[in-house]
């Protein structure tokens, strides 16, 4: 009888109490659905919060969030040109917590794409993407295009100002894909206009497609992380012995400290900021100005200065050498090291110093001296403003990597380092340019 | 015997062979007829009585010449040139689809959302739009100005055979 009850116990989803020697710890987590997802033991090093700063924790913590929250305001919101506003004025004002969940909703897709992207950072400054984590890296990236998806689906669901004209943008921007960006807007918007169409398939997709696509993403990335050999660690001189520490408690103790801080801090934030939410959706009259949401504001700041064509394959390119990268730096001696060595990180630096120069000056230049279609207006614009600005900044991150290479005599993983440094920080640039500093009519102005 | 089977050389197709080659076939089939299937669903559709009909515009001679009149449901401005010639043009900016505004003072269309300029005919004066402002067809039937706004016309710039006079 009593041996029945303690195995119908162990099968249950709730950790066990602290069970007390090594050898139960270990089973405790591998017989555990959710524990399962860790290893039953952990080297020492590998728990350090400076490692991996917990940064994929805590994006799954804001994913889970996500979900609840998301959940919760389906059953509020109403998927029509008509209703989508007032639901949402209604959800604001008159429903118990519906103010505090939007709230919730909001900050949390936010904080999530933040610490996806810093999750992406940290991955690539300790080299977590060498030795055979190529499979891991590219889940990541799209993990990464996901939560971007996600964001921008989700915010046209509110019919405001904000939503209808980034949403406009957007997919306009498609269209100057050659041959298929037309086919591309036409599905999503299911027309040529951001109408009723587009809402509904907007949110079809950010409330279905995606989050069944993440929830399958996530647990194949976990999987991988195991199949991987657990977190990169550096390589150790042989015969080197590591500590292994069990999972419980050493892990799932600082993961439920960890949770149960952010968590607190997201509600108290969340019960002071509410989520904005702009003048209802007017097709005739964009605001002035009208800008993207934060985290698209760098891309919308190279097409003040680029032909759209441009201004998406610059990115694209870029994103594409990113996603390459276990392919282009397979040096694996560096692995788990931060900047790959001291000199890595004078070279990161270096990186910050060149973005924090060169980015600013390219947009004063062009803003107020050059307008190359203009100076050359015998060449079509999408030559004078695209081709050539493409070629320049792709030109440009060339030097910059030969540059590195020459004056530090740096290895090809260490200058890679400074030049992901430069290009994520002009990306920070760029963003803080468009946020701050542009005014009405997109002219640039002083934020005070 | 499988190790017969396995070993049996490529040119002759044994029973073991043909249904693998057959069942492949029919499941990749299967999944373009699913595939094909969920692109006919989800292809865009028209939903009735949308933009896009024949819009009356009004009298001709309500439209006094060098003006610019909105017509916010018809998504288009109508333009009077000081000739008395007539133009429309879709208010979607060439850019990337902000709706432009008239603004009488300054005898421009202006965009706000990357500072797009088009003076009265709708031409490019401030890129970065790459076009002028598309236009729709007008006909004048019985003194009345009729436009179609089902298929947007694209151009480079204004030319005056754009003009419809009476
Ligand atoms: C929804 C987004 C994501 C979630 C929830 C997530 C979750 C996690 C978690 C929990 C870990 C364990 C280590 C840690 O906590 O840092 C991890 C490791 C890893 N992640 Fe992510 N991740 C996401 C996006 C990304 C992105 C954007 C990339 C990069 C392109 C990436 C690449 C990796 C790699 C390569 C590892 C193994 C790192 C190592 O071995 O050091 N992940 N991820
Ligand atoms: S959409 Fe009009 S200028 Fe960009």
């Amino acid at each position: 009888m009593a041996e029945q009850a303690t195995s119908l116990k162990n099968r249950s989803l709730r950790p066990q109490p602290s069970p007390s020697d090594r050898r139960s710890r270990m089973k405790a987590v591998a017989n555990n659905l959710i524990l399962h997802l860790h290893p039953t033991q952990i080297p020492r090093p590998a728990l350090k919060l400076t490692y991996t700063w917990g940064l994929g924790g805590i994006s799954t913590l804001w994913a889970f969030i996500l979900i609840l929250s998301g959940i919760l305001l389906m059953f509020r919101y109403d998927a029509s040109v008509e209703r989508a506003y007032t639901s949402i004025q209604f959800l604001e004002t008159q429903i118990p917590f519906g103010s505090l969940l939007r709230s919730l909703h909001h900050w949390s897709g936010n904080l999530l794409l933040i610490t996806t992207f810093l999750h992406l950072m940290r991955v690539f400054y300790n080299g977590g993407f060498k030795k055979g984590r190529a499979t891991n890296w590219l889940i990541g990236i799209t993990l990464l295009l996901l939560v971007v998806t996600f964001n921008f689906t989700g915010y046209l669901l509110p019919w405001d100002q904000l939503a209808f004209w980034a949403v406009t943008v957007g997919t306009s921007l498609l269209n100057y894909i050659p041959i298929v960006g037309g086919v591309i807007s036409g599905f999503l918007l299911g027309g040529t206009e951001v109408g009723q169409n587009a809402l509904r398939n907007f949110y079809a997709i950010h409330v279905s497609l995606l989050p069944a696509t993440l929830i399958l993403l996530m647990a194949y990335h976990f999987w991988r992380i195991r199949k991987d050999g657990g977190i990169s660690q550096p390589e150790r001189a042989k015969g080197e012995k590591v500590e292994k520490l069990t999972t419980i408690p050493y892990l799932v103790q600082i993961e439920v400290t960890a949770a149960m801080l952010l968590i607190t801090t997201l509600f108290l934030w969340a019960a002071q900021v509410p989520a904005p939410l702009e003048a209802l959706a007017n097709p005739a009259h964009p605001p002035n100005p009208a800008k993207a949401a934060w985290y698209f504001m760098g891309l919308q700041e190279l097409l003040l200065h680029m032909h759209p064509l441009a201004a998406m394959l610059l990115p694209g390119i870029v994103l594409f050498a990113i996603a390459a990268l276990p392919y282009w730096d397979t040096r694996s001696s560096d692995i788990g090291i931060y900047f790959r060595s001291k000199k890595g990180l004078t070279i990161a630096i270096t990186g910050v110093v060149f973005s924090l120069i060169l980015v600013p000056l390219l947009v004063l230049v062009d803003e107020w001296w050059i307008d190359l279609p203009l100076m050359l207006p015998f060449l079509s614009t999408l030559i004078s403003n695209g081709l050539i600005p493409l070629l320049l900044s792709l030109g440009g991150l060339a030097i910059i990597y030969y540059f590195l290479r020459g004056i530090f005599s740096a290895t090809h993983s260490e200058a890679l380092v400074g030049l992901f440094t430069f290009v994520t920080f002009s990306l920070f640039i760029l963003t803080l340019i468009g946020v701050f500093f542009r005014g009405p009519n997109m002219a640039l102005v002083m934020p005070f | 015997m499988t190790q017969q089977t396995t070993q049996t050389d490529t040119s002759k197709m044994t029973r073991r062979n043909f249904l693998q080659l057959g069942a492949g076939a029919l499941g990749l089939l299967a999944l373009l007829e699913m595939g094909g299937a969920s692109l006919a669903f989800l292809a865009p559709r028209k939903i009735e009585g949308e933009f896009g009909g024949v819009v009356k515009a009004g009298d001709v001679d309500s439209f006094p010449a060098g003006s610019v009149t909105e017509f916010p449901d018809g998504r288009f401005f109508l333009i009077r040139a000081d000739d008395g010639g007539f133009l429309t043009v879709y208010r979607r900016c060439t850019h990337l689809g902000c709706s432009v505004s008239w603004e009488a003072d300054k005898n421009q269309f202006v965009c706000p959302c990357h500072a797009s300029q088009f003076d009265f005919y709708g031409s490019v004066e401030n890129p970065p739009a790459p076009r002028a402002l598309d236009t729709f067809a007008i006909e004048i039937e019985d003194g009345q100005v009729v436009v179609d706004t089902a298929k947007p016309q694209t151009r480079d710039e204004f030319e005056a055979n754009q003009l419809v006079y009476t």
